[in-house]
């Protein structure tokens, strides 16, 4: 199932919490929706499961308009953030809910949707909890609980809002590479949402990456984090050093010290650089771009994160690796192997 | 503990004590002359009867006022929700006045029901306006928390699974809510059966007809048959205790299908 999302616009008052976004999303792709919080991706998918309803613009289905349908007919798993069991059935009655509450004419007889929900709770590999209740079970367990019961009804499309975002660090991970796995054995067009970096790049096939209800940029998890698209792509994403520059006359500079850095094609005017941290190489005093003495270092692991007072006056922190220790006092040349300007 | 034991002898168990020892002076050949003559049934059927159907108006009505409170904003939403609780503080013979007074043959109220040939004040009718008028916030008071805490999410999750709105009222939302539906169904009947001041202004009174239970052992205690009173009280409470038992293990058993959080 392909989705197509156009020109969507959502408002809340005056506050714009989509303005304008257009999204095509592959047959059975993992796509992922990341963002700050505030950034409408949760709208985003919530619209698409007819959740919620935009001001304008249109969202189709194999082309056909999903606009059209309630969420009732749209055939759409979704997936929340807290779950959203029902407190009262047991686990085995949560699955079966989407089975048991279909049109008398389609509805199975007992013993297939027995089987079925079995089939489902080996799937999430949950099915010796079949006769307990939510209330009983870890955050991971319900969670995965509410995908087995979003699954039942044979989805056209699996949205997840944050699905790991209530759950603690290590059953994050875990679960992540288990919705990887899951979404490879069933194949559906599945969107999650995050805000969790991490998550997005190890998950999905591709990331759209949202702020302020505008779409920054959409590639593979490589394109994102290696070819940011702009400003905001690029500090949201990994870590990264921000340096206010001027480009004047085809000389870039740092406060008033002119760097040795090409200025080739660039506007003239203030703009940011952009340098993740382990693409700062340290160099002796006078090579590489900039200068700067070194303020502070702490050591992790495999790499020294050295905090560096550069003579344009900025202070960064850059991470280096440990063939060569540096010290409190050191100057130091740097040299960013991989660097980019965006105008603003 | 002590403490506790002790206040809720003098209050409770010592009082009711007394009710079955007064009782006692009966024979049992006595006590039942008095239970079966039809003045005492005809007033414990009026009680109990229109009691149990007022606090079912009561559940149902009060379920659709607390889902208006709890799940829309309006303008005056914050005074409803205020008036709600107008029945417990009003003195119940101020209420039973004021609703004599709006359903009589005169009233604004009476007046166009009168004219439809339907005649409230002074009949039981009348007992069963002032019941619901008096147990509709024991339903909302003990709903209200527990829908508040009641997810929208979960209807959300119902729809997206194709469940109609309907299908989500009956197989979600109402399972949900059962406890706290029953323990509102069950305070706003135990009110009922016990009201005297707001009934008897609009009851009439008449014996047989609209002579609630508590008027009658009034005015048994006015003739001076004390035995007579409580003979009727003893019948009143066991009853009464009888269905809030009930009431409160249907109340544990749908608990137990909810195990808490």
């Amino acid at each position: 199932m392909t989705i197509e999302v156009r020109n969507l616009v959502k408002k809340f008052g005056s506050f714009a919490a989509l303005d304008g976004v257009d999204l095509k999303v592959n047959d059975g792709e993992l796509l992922a929706l990341l963002g700050p919080s505030g950034s409408g991706k949760t709208t985003l998918l919530r619209i698409i499961a007819g959740l919620d309803w935009p001001d304008s613009g249109e969202v189709a289905f194999n082309g056909e308009d999903a606009l059209a349908q309630g969420a009732r007919e749209r055939h759409v798993g979704f997936v929340f953030q807290h779950y959203a069991l029902f407190r009262h059935m047991t686990v085995f009655e949560n699955v079966a809910f989407g089975l048991r509450v279909q049109p008398r004419a389609v509805r199975k007889d007992e013993a297939t949707i027995r089987a079925r929900v079995r089939e489902l709770l080996d799937l999430v590999q949950l099915d010796w909890l079949a006769d307990r209740y939510p209330s009983q079970l870890s955050g991971g367990q319900r969670q995965r609980i509410a995908l087995a019961r979003a699954l039942a009804i044979e989805p056209r499309i699996l949205l997840l809002d944050e699905p790991f975002g209530a759950l603690d660090a290590k059953v994050r991970k875990e679960l992540r590479k288990w919705l990887r796995s899951l979404h490879h054995e069933i194949n559906v067009t599945s969107i999650f949402v995050t805000h969790d970096q991490e998550e997005a790049l190890e998950v999905a096939n591709r990331v759209v990456v949202m702020d302020k209800g505008k779409i920054e940029q959409i590639g593979s998890p490589d394109d994102v984090y290696e070819s940011p698209a702009t400003a905001f792509v690029h500090s949201f994403i990994g870590e990264s050093i921000e340096l206010p520059v001027q480009i004047a006359d085809g000389v870039i500079r740092l406060g008033d010290r002119p760097l040795r850095l090409a200025a080739d094609g660039l506007a003239p005017g203030a703009s940011r650089l952009f340098v993740r941290r382990h693409d700062m190489l340290v160099g002796p005093p006078g090579s590489g771009a900039f200068e700067g003495a070194v303020q502070h270092v702490r050591n992790f692991g495999p790499v020294q994160r050295a905090e560096v007072a550069l003579s344009g006056g900025e202070t960064i922190e850059i991470d280096a690796p440990r063939n060569r220790e540096l010290r409190a006092g050191d100057t130091i040349g740097l040299e960013p192997r991989r660097y980019r300007i965006f105008a603003g | 503990m002590g403490l506790t034991l002790s206040w809720l002898s003098i209050i409770i168990l010592i009082p009711l004590a007394g009710l079955f020892l007064k009782s006692l002076e009966l024979s049992p050949e006595q006590f039942w002359n008095i239970l079966a003559s039809r003045r005492t049934l005809n007033a414990l059927r009026v009680s109990f009867g229109l009691a149990f159907a007022a606090a079912c108006v009561n559940l149902v009505m009060g379920s659709i006022i607390v889902w208006a409170l709890v799940r829309y904003r309006f303008p005056g939403r914050r005074l409803f929700d205020a008036i709600v609780d107008v029945p417990f503080a009003l003195p119940t013979a101020v209420a039973g006045v004021a609703l004599t007074a709006l359903f009589a043959e005169k009233g604004w109220l009476g007046a166009p029901l009168a004219a439809a040939g339907i005649k409230v004040a002074f009949t039981p009718v009348g007992i069963f306006v002032a019941m619901i008028f008096i147990g509709i916030p024991f339903v909302v008071r003990t709903v209200q928390p527990v829908l508040q805490d009641l997810d929208p999410e979960i209807e959300e999750a119902a729809g997206s699974l194709g469940a109609s709105r309907w299908q989500t009222i009956i197989r979600v939302i109402l399972p949900s809510l059962g406890p706290a539906l029953l323990t509102g169904l069950a305070l706003a009947f135990a009110r009922a059966v016990g009201e005297y001041g707001s009934v008897i202004f609009i009851a009439g009174n008449l014996p047989n007809v609209s002579e609630i239970a508590p008027l009658l052992i009034v005015i048994r205690l006015s003739e001076f048959r004390y035995a007579d009173a409580t003979a009727i009280a003893v019948v009143m409470l066991v009853v009464s205790f009888v269905i809030i038992f009930a009431v409160n293990r249907l109340q544990r058993w749908a608990q137990s299908r909810i195990p808490a959080r």
